[in-house]
């Protein structure tokens, strides 16, 4: 174990003693995972089409026609389709995506910063702050996800702002649970009790060793929330409860478009397709994140 | 370029070769357990039980005992990792927490964990987690890491190939000669080792346990070294210390310790060791089964539920401390003329 | 095990009361005067003030929330605003329905997950294993009201061969009325179940005492009944939970099929704003979801004593 015994040191050694860092030893085990890579272009180009909505989108979404409704997939001119007041279906899955991404994602957002938040707090002071914050958090685990969801903005009334404030109440009890787990976990660890032993006060052992150690596991598991809140949010939007006519959101498509299975049965399937290719898309990549941030030793 | 410096300097001596550096008198650590039934007194894990002891300077203190005996916890107690229910420590004629707060003693004591990957945040690098403690004790980051290439070579490691890896790309040995180098740091008077060397292969041990040698020397340091391997504290320790369920049973240099032990509890463990010279082995097992669950120990000696020699005072009454001399000390009826153990006679 | 029984219902208790209180909140949370909610939009003034006081609207709330729990212990649900009936009684019926098709997705889900996560657990990196992937991965992921639809389109719109939407009038009809909800429900505890059962029988099967038993000759019999002991508390967790997420989340599957259910009238009171059903539908299944657990623990806990220490 003395440098002696090593051997010889290597002249490539000598200069090259900054070995790869975490992030890109990460970065390489997801170029190396086809699967992840391809839901990653995948999502890639969902994200980008509806970001570019305005300029991709041949036609105005909002525009309606009573003599060009329901038409069939391949229609000169409705490449996708017409709904039921004749709007273009391309039109409006792009520009639904952006509303279905928004609401997938804003809420699990929020829940991170609320949720990790409160459940680092709880897992760092334990005693009787973690079982306040804790016994809180299994009352809402009493409710299951979707009658939560429902419960919460159906209380405070349909609308997009309603549906996110519901979202983010069901995901945050999940993440405070994971935050606590993990910090919990990294406490015990003994290099925290070194920084202690080294009289570093709690905000600093927070920011140097606690919150890099716990942040990737949090992180991958909000990741993997944003599918179960895409499903959600459009399902609130299906149910009438989220976004509000006329814009587009493939729930909301989902649920207009219900009245026309007799007529355009495949039409009206598209924006369903459009939230199972996301979602699954998302769960795959968040599958692919966590096995390639596993630190192995 | 005065002041920089200054805040790192080695705590001076106080009171003079003859006073302690480290004093310690009722230590007391009962850890709240879960209710088994919903009746009763709300139980308690005596993890540690009113522990005395005294650690001179520059001496190094062994202090052995099986596992869950207590040894670890007196280690996290001395350096308030976690409160003691009770018990008094005077550092080199200063009372810990009056005159010497907290963060000062942290300063003249640090401590070296068993677990050597754990002891180390993996995100950093060697580098950062020697500056770490150093910048907390307000050393500019740049200086610190300068310092840590110092720490590193004064441990036996090559900077040049150590100093920016993560612990994860270094050996168990090499990292633990890190977490060695990060306890001295602060320019530490007493380093507690809890089982450092433990957890590594025989001859990094022997390596590891070299340096420790070496570095008291040099660094005129006082070492408090806890292990479970009685061979190794023989090798480093001059005084040696028994635990048994929270509580000290035996106490004294480690020759006559090892030469001669009084413990019931003592002798059992030396008998159960593994000699070196296979002629001496023992086949029978000496003690049977595990100690007592802290939560409900034994009254009166706490050895007395697997001692050879327990008798009815045992049971009754806690035995005194008694002195045998020579700073000998042990915990048994056995010993004491007053206890009336029938035992004693023959024995003692 | 008694202990654990006693500590475990216990602890059921403050969380029940949480969810009293969680649910007395929504009402308030709720925009504008709770009465007007419980009165109707048109009600004359006299008939609001009265139901203000009837209700206890005008105390304080700490005592409104001791008030509507008292209610509740005596079973009271109030009285919906659309049908001016008591809740208690619109709600049993339509618990009733949705039991039905949660059972049955419950009962599909073990049947088809046991089998499949079973098979593909004892035949790791085979075709079934990679389709037990594939179908975990679908039951996690897919919109299920959307498969809902689409199972509407093949089977009863294209096909013709399932009624589409209703109920039917009891015994074949019922059941023909059934299939397509309960297998658009199915498909979640199937995925999920398949991927417990996989990952319990590999890693049973991976233990050192059943090599050991199968290194001493044991039959395929006796080996089985091993791994059936160690992998039931994981199903009886696994099934229970999904129970109750099923009979929570029914709301999305019984709107598609128009299945006359609890998920049916939450989605009535919620466009009608019958705030009494509403808190009604929802104390009563959060509620039942707190049992549920309950009932899951205890189960796992008779089943493997190792949990009793949890």
């Amino acid at each position: 174990m003395d440098p002696s015994e090593l051997g010889p040191i290597p002249p490539d050694q000598m200069k090259a003693t900054r070995t790869p860092g975490y992030w890109r030893l990460v970065g390489g085990r997801i170029l190396a995972d086809r699967v992840t890579l391809v839901c990653l272009a995948l999502l890639a180009l969902i994200v980008a089409s509806a970001v570019f909505a305005d300029l991709l989108a041949p036609l105005d979404p909002l525009k309606t026609s009573m003599v060009k409704r329901l038409k069939p997939i391949g229609t000169p001119g409705f490449l996708l389709g017409t709904d039921e007041l004749g709007r273009d279906i391309l039109s409006r899955l792009l520009f639904g995506g952006r509303m279905s991404l928004l609401m997938g994602i804003w809420p699990v957002a929020n829940a991170l910063v609320v949720g990790g938040l409160l459940g680092i707090v709880a897992g760092f002071f334990g005693g009787r702050v973690n079982m306040l914050i804790m016994r809180t958090v299994d009352v809402f685990y009493a409710f299951p996800s979707v009658l939560l969801a429902v419960a919460i903005s159906g209380a405070l009334g349909s609308g997009m702002k309603n549906a996110i404030v519901a979202l983010t109440i069901v995901f945050v009890p999940p993440l405070v649970r994971i935050a606590e787990t993990v910090t919990t976990q990294v406490r015990s660890l003994d290099f925290v009790e070194a920084a202690r032993a080294s009289g570093a006060g709690s905000p600093t052992i927070i920011r140097v060793h606690l919150l890099p150690n716990v942040m990737g596991p949090i992180l991958v598991y909000a990741s993997g929330l944003i599918s179960v809140s895409i499903i959600l949010a459009s399902g609130l939007s299906f149910l009438g409860l989220g976004v509000e006519p006329p814009q587009a959101e493939w729930g909301l498509m989902l649920n207009t478009l219900r009245q026309a299975i007799y007529v355009q049965p495949w039409v009206a399937v598209l924006p369903g397709l459009m939230i199972f290719v996301t979602s699954i898309c998302c769960n795959l990549a968040s599958d692919g994140l966590r096995n390639a941030m596993e630190i192995k030793q | 370029m005065t002041t920089m410096a200054e805040p790192l300097a080695r705590a001076a001596d106080v009171g003079g070769p003859r006073q302690p550096l480290l004093e310690v008198e009722g230590l007391t650590k009962h850890f709240p357990v879960r209710r088994s039934s919903f009746f009763g007194p709300k139980p308690v894990a005596r993890a540690v039980d009113g522990v005395s002891f005294s650690i001179a300077k520059g001496e190094t203190l062994g202090v052995v005992g099986e596992s869950g005996c207590g040894k670890s916890t007196t280690a996290r107690l001395l350096m308030r990792l976690i409160e003691p229910d009770a018990g008094r420590m005077v550092f080199d004629g200063e009372l810990v927490g009056g005159d010497l707060d907290l963060r000062d003693l942290r300063r003249r004591m640090q401590m070296v964990f068993q677990d050597s990957y754990a002891s180390l945040n993996p995100r950093l690098t060697i580098a950062e987690s020697l500056a770490f403690a150093p910048t907390v004790h307000g050393i500019p980051h740049g200086e610190a890491i300068a310092e840590a290439a110092a720490l590193l070579e004064q441990v036996g490691l090559d900077p040049g190939i150590v100093l920016h890896r993560h612990p994860h790309q270094l050996s168990g040995g090499q990292r633990q000669r890190v977490n060695i180098a990060r306890a001295l740091a602060l320019h530490p008077r007493l380093v507690i080792l809890d089982e450092a060397v433990s957890a590594l292969d025989k001859s990094v041990e022997a390596q590891v346990l070299n340096l420790l040698v070496d570095l008291k020397e040099r660094l005129d340091l006082t070492y408090m070294f806890i292990s479970h391997d009685l061979n190794v504290v023989h090798y480093i320790a001059d005084r040696a210390m028994v635990m048994y369920l929270g509580k000290v049973v035996e106490l004294g240099p480690v020759d006559r310790i090892y030469a001669d032990p009084r413990h019931p509890y003592t002798r059992a463990l030396f008998a159960a060791r593994l000699s070196h010279d296979p002629e001496k082995r023992t086949t029978a097992a000496v003690l049977q089964g595990d100690p007592p669950n802290p939560i409900d120990p034994p009254s009166g000696c706490r050895f007395r539920t697997r001692c050879p020699l327990a008798a009815e005072i045992c049971a009754a009454r806690e035995p005194a401390v008694i002195d045998l001399g020579e700073g000998h000390t042990v915990a048994c009826h056995l010993h004491d003329p007053l206890a009336g153990h029938p035992e004693a006679r023959r024995d003692a | 095990m008694l202990t654990y029984l006693i500590r475990r219902v216990l602890y059921a208790v403050p969380i029940a009361l949480g969810v009293t209180l969680l649910v007395f909140t929504l009402l308030h949370l709720a925009p504008g005067d709770p009465v007007n909610a419980v009165a109707g939009p048109d009600a004359p003034a006299e008939v609001v003030e009265q139901l203000r006081r009837a209700y206890g609207f005008d105390r304080p709330l700490p005592m409104q929330y001791l008030l509507f729990l008292w209610r509740i212990l005596g079973g009271d649900l109030g009285v919906s605003v659309a049908t001016g009936r008591p809740v208690a009684g619109e709600l049993a019926q339509a618990f009733s329905n949705t039991l039905v098709l949660a059972l049955g997705a419950a009962l599909v889900g073990f049947v088809a997950g046991v089998a499949l996560g079973g098979v593909a657990g004892r035949h790791k990196g085979t075709a079934i294993d990679h389709l037990a992937t594939v179908v975990s991965l679908i039951g996690v992921s897919v919109p299920h009201y959307w498969l809902g639809m689409v199972m509407v389109i093949v089977l009863a719109v294209e096909a013709n061969l399932l009624p589409a939407m209703g109920m039917g009038s009891g015994g074949l009809e019922l059941l023909r009325h059934a299939v397509l909800p309960v297998l658009t429900m199915a498909v979640i505890p199937t995925g999920i179940v398949a991927r417990s059962v996989r990952a319990a029988v590999g890693e049973t099967l991976e233990r050192e005492f059943v090599q050991a038993l199968r290194a001493k000759g044991l039959g395929r019999g006796a080996v089985l009944r091993h791994v059936v002991r160690n992998v039931s508390p994981t199903i009886v967790a696994v099934l229970g939970l999904q129970l109750g997420y099923l009979l929570g989340g029914s709301i999305l599957i019984e709107t598609v099929f128009s299945w006359p259910g609890t998920g049916f009238l939450l989605n009535e009171a919620i466009f009608k704003r019958d705030l009494p059903v509403l808190q009604g539908i929802i104390l009563m299944l959060a509620l039942f979801f707190v049992l549920l657990n309950l009932l899951v623990d205890v189960a796992q806990a008779a089943l493997d004593p190792r949990m009793r220490r949890a």
